[in-house]
């Protein structure tokens, strides 16, 4: 396990090195830099003389090859710098990402939980009722949910909740003068915003997970062994729960280490429609202002909590499936 | 003694007696009469075998007892009495009390039949703490001595082992000792050892008949192979289309049948010392009618005599043995003059070239470990194999699973690419070929594998899947051309040409298996390789396709290579004999003179593995259980 758990670090660094590369010279690529994107919009006699851009440009290191500059990105990095933001007047990329993970963090982790809370029963309930009327109601609801776009969604519901019921405040994370609350009030505000983007995020993956599950339970209650367990006198819902369900975790685990990235990067159109202040909404607002280190901080980022999530899914799947070990 | 077997109380009257069952399936296209009144009782340690081909209701039957029937089955009308309790319409809580308990079942397939994620261990403790009020650790304790009874090596280390670190022989001990674990009264045990090899079967049978006579258990023992009854029942139901056609004691079966079905069944198994050159069928016994009557379509059954004229027909037809040169013969240590007493047999011509030559044949795989994950061993699967195939011969592999006999196999045709050695086809060294000269010599070597199931694309038709490899090879001049082709190739292998358009799922197994021969064929090869080709198939089916391809081989003159781990059937169809263990043919020769004097150890084990229905050996068995009851 060791050195298998060795190697695939390795290998990961390997390709971290490369995708990090990759993106650099793309984003290199794209017309403009961080300088001019800048210019644009500011009032026409503050504009810089071309000798101060040209002292800018050294300054920030613009005037060398991409490729060079990448190595110069590349040695900060190692020694611990992201760099700092150019256009967001040089603060530095960690303070930005600090400052916009928890809001971001808020709806994917309480997305996630009640995605699994409510999945993993609605799923088994449904594997184990598949001819009722209930449960294929339930399921085309749930399959006509999934093909939803969350956007749309997100629109109606805001139209519902806000303009017509009047229960649930527009968009932002806070109300004004949220500064002024007491705990609970703040509480009690910031679950009111959270509620409608919570639903967003959730009901797409609630819709994927219950049906995967049902999927993957319909395959293993027709193998051999659930027979051999209702042979010895099981009863039904020890059959469904531990001798089932049990062998369906192989598949899930794979997909939870595949959601780990998703944790961080947010949703850029969801934040966008709620003007949620996550990292989604900051890659979109870096991107358009060619802000090279805060792309590249957040790539980088994004790379490690995917590499990172495709080794704990391979090492869950070998913690919950016994015949899988690793050399 | 254990004490679960002193608490073996005597039970008045039969231990299971079930009258007149009847169990339907309503399905979309209407009622299927899968048990069309069945009745049959057992006492107390006695073993009721019930035989018939898949679909004959036999595992309906068993279900049916357990109450475990899909839920489209319904039992229409019957009894099935256990201990004196009618099972029929009991309510599910109270049937659970009795499955695991009073009556418990095994299954076919031992890999399959164990959860993968919990320890063999846990999952036997499971059933014994279901229905018995003991702790985790007494049931610890019982489930060790349980494994220690059924022969399980190490039981305290084997405990916490998971079903993928077992063999499929031990698999099956273990879901025996899951049987036994409450001490049932009924065992059922639904072709326990058919996807086992037949040393293991030996083993398997040997036991069940021990733990049967030392705890006074009652067994329903269902199989497709009246040669595995004839180890181990005391009574014989013969089952045919939901129908039961034939009951009694087994040496009145053996000796004196009356069905034409069941003439049939104990006619069509390859027999080691079997005279036939093509083996009898079912249908030299009799033939179907289907009768329309008021209540729906009838089988009528009409019986047909095996005469003399057929019966020797059916041993000269064919060709005889066809033995290496006897140069060659003497040099491997069977001189032609005490091989040439063989039925017919002939010897090769001095000079002729072999079609395919095979010398110091090795496929090693490599085992990783370590951080560069370098090679550490190897598992030899194939160690240095070395014979040659005549035009027109067939050399039967024999051997256990993991002898390395199909390894061997694709190894030949490069489906794994050997480790080191030569192989010569038709002049060619077939490890130096090119790719394109590599697909065309594989025009002229075909492979025909175990499982039918598996080897049709189930959304490719039969036309497509037969015409498919011609468009591969060129053969045929255009789409009508090579759909003709098919269909002359579905009728050689004795199926209508109207199945052309058909789908894979439309057949059975033995249907499927014509059609992968009719695939093979279609490319007009020399030399084919039948890898298990008949191990899935019930004892009736295998003998017409086994059949058939001795009849394709003498019309088109093929050579095959036959592999099998049923030494009966690699005898009844090769010529020249190799037994493999571990890697390595262990033994060579004409296979007469492999039977009749095996030199090895391992191959008589093979040989006393069979399953044995020579009257002798039933009277003998019967007069040891007698014994065994009376004293």
């Amino acid at each position: 396990m060791t050195s298998y758990l060795l190697r695939r670090t390795a290998i990961g660094l390997l390709t971290l090195l490369l995708i990090t590369f990759l993106i650099y010279g793309l984003i290199r690529a794209m017309p403009g830099t961080p300088l001019t994107g800048d210019m644009a919009n500011l009032d026409p006699s503050k504009q810089l003389s071309e000798e101060a851009l040209e002292r800018r440009r050294v300054q920030y290191g613009l005037d060398k090859p991409w490729y060079q500059a990448y190595f110069v990105w590349l040695g900060n990095t190692l020694s611990g710098d992201l760099g700092k933001s150019i256009p967001q007047n040089d603060k530095p990329v960690a303070t930005l990402i600090a400052e916009r993970a928890p809001a971001t963090l808020l709806l994917s982790v309480t997305s996630l939980i009640l995605t699994y809370l409510l999945s993993i029963p609605l799923g088994l309930w449904s594997s184990t009722h598949s001819d009722s009327v209930a449960e294929r109601t339930t399921s085309t609801l749930l399959y006509m949910l999934y093909s939803l776009p969350s956007f749309v969604a997100a629109l109606y519901l805001q139209l519902l909740f806000y303009v017509k019921l009047d229960w649930l405040p527009l968009y932002g994370m806070h109300s004004d003068g949220y500064e002024q609350f007491t705990a609970a009030e703040y509480a009690w505000d910031l679950l009111k915003h959270s509620i409608l983007p919570v639903i967003c995020f959730t009901y797409g993956s609630l819709a994927y997970y219950s049906r995967f599950i049902r999927a993957n339970m319909q395959e293993v209650v027709r193998q051999d062994f659930i027979r051999t367990a209702k042979a010895k006198g099981v009863p039904p819902g020890r059959v469904v729960w531990h001798h089932a369900f049990r062998n369906t975790l192989i598949p899930l685990v794979t997909l939870m280490g595949l959601t780990l990235p998703g944790l961080l990067s947010g949703a850029v159109i969801l934040e966008q429609i709620f003007v949620w202040p996550g990292m989604g909404r900051l890659y979109f607002e870096a991107i358009g202002q060619r802000d090279y280190e805060t792309i590249m901080g957040l790539t980088l980022m994004f790379s490690v909590l995917t590499l990172l999530g495709q080794l704990l899914a391979d090492v869950l799947y070998a913690v919950v499936d016994p015949r899988v070990t690793y050399h | 003694m254990s004490q679960a077997v002193k608490d073996a109380a005597v039970v008045d009257g039969p231990v299971v007696d079930v009258a007149n069952l009847h169990t339907h399936f309503h399905t979309d296209e209407g009622v299927v009469k899968a048990v069309d009144g069945v009745s049959f009782r057992i006492e107390q340690g006695h073993t009721l075998g019930i035989v018939g081909e898949s679909g004959s209701g036999k595992s309906v039957t068993s279900l049916s007892i357990m109450q475990l029937l899909a839920s489209s089955a319904k039992i229409e009308t019957g009894t099935i009495s256990l201990l004196g309790k009618d099972l029929v319409g009991l309510p599910e809580p109270q049937m659970r009390g009795i499955r695991g308990k009073d009556v418990s079942m095994i299954f076919q397939e031992p890999m399959t039949s164990l959860n993968p994620v919990f320890t063999v261990g846990a999952q036997v403790m499971e059933a014994i703490i279901l229905h018995q009020e003991v702790s985790k650790a007494e049931a610890r304790e019982r489930t060790i001595a349980l494994f220690k009874e059924v022969g399980i090596p190490e039981p305290e280390q084997r405990v916490d082992s998971y079903p993928h670190q077992m063999s499929g022989g031990q698999k099956q001990r273990v879901m025996i000792a899951m049987a036994l674990s409450c001490n049932p009264k009924l065992l059922i045990a639904d072709e326990p050892t058919t996807a086992l090899d037949v040393t293991i079967q030996k083993q398997i049978l040997d036991m069940l008949r021990k733990l049967r006579d030392e705890r006074g258990m009652a067994i329903l023992f269902i199989t497709h192979d009246l040669g595995v009854i004839a180890e181990i029942a005391d009574e014989v139901l013969v089952m045919f289309r939901g129908e039961m056609v034939e009951q009694g004691p087994v040496l009145d079966i053996f000796e004196n049948p009356k069905h034409p079905y069941t003439k049939g069944l104990l006619a069509c198994r390859p027999r080691l010392d079997t005279p036939y050159r093509l083996l009898p069928t079912v249908s030299d016994f009799m033939d179907i009618k289907v009768v329309e009557s008021p209540q729906g379509q009838r089988i009528e059954v009409i019986e047909k005599e095996l005469d003399a004229a057929r019966l020797n027909q059916l041993k000269t037809q064919g060709r005889g043995r066809l033995l290496h040169p006897k140069s060659q013969l003497a040099e491997i240590g069977h001189p032609w003059e005490e091989a040439n007493h063989l039925p017919d047999a002939t010897a090769v011509e001095e000079g002729t070239k072999p079609l395919l030559s095979v010398r110091d044949l090795k496929v090693h795989f490599p085992v990783r470990r370590g951080l560069l994950a370098r090679v550490v061993d190897h598992v030899k699967a194939v160690d240095g194999v070395s014979f040659d195939v005549y035009p027109g011969q067939t050399l039967g592999l024999v051997g256990e699973s993991g002898c390395g006999k199909t390894t061997c196999g694709r190894a030949i045709l490069r489906l794994v690419e050997p480790t080191s050695g030569k192989v010569t086809f038709d002049g060619k060294d077939v490890r130096a070929l090119g790719r394109t000269d590599l697909r065309e010599i594989r025009s002229q070597m075909q492979i025909i594998f175990q499982d039918p199931y598996g080897s049709l694309n189930p959304r490719m038709t039969i036309e497509s899947a037969i015409t498919e490899p011609m468009v591969i090879q060129g053969i045929g001049s255009g789409k009508k051309d090579r759909r003709d082709r098919a269909a002359a190739l579905l009728e050689e292998v004795d199926l209508s040409s109207a199945f052309l358009r058909r789908y894979p799922h439309e057949f059975s197994g033995g249907q499927r298996q014509r059609i992968c021969i009719a695939r093979s064929i279609a490319v007009e090869p020399e030399f084919i390789i039948c890898d298990e080709s008949v191990s899935a198939l019930d004892v009736s089916v295998q003998a017409q396709v086994l059949n058939l391809l001795k009849r394709l081989q003498e019309q088109r003159g093929l050579t095959y290579i036959f592999i099998s781990h049923d030494l009966s059937v690699v005898k009844f169809m090769a010529d020249m004999m190799a037994v493999m263990n571990q890697g390595k043919i262990v033994e060579f020769g004409p296979s007469e003179a492999i039977y009749e004097h095996p030199r090895e150890d391992y191959t008589r084990r093979l040989i006393s593995a069979t399953p044995n229905d020579d009257l002798e050996h039933i009277r003998k068995l019967v007069a040891q259980r007698k014994q065994l009851r009376t004293g």
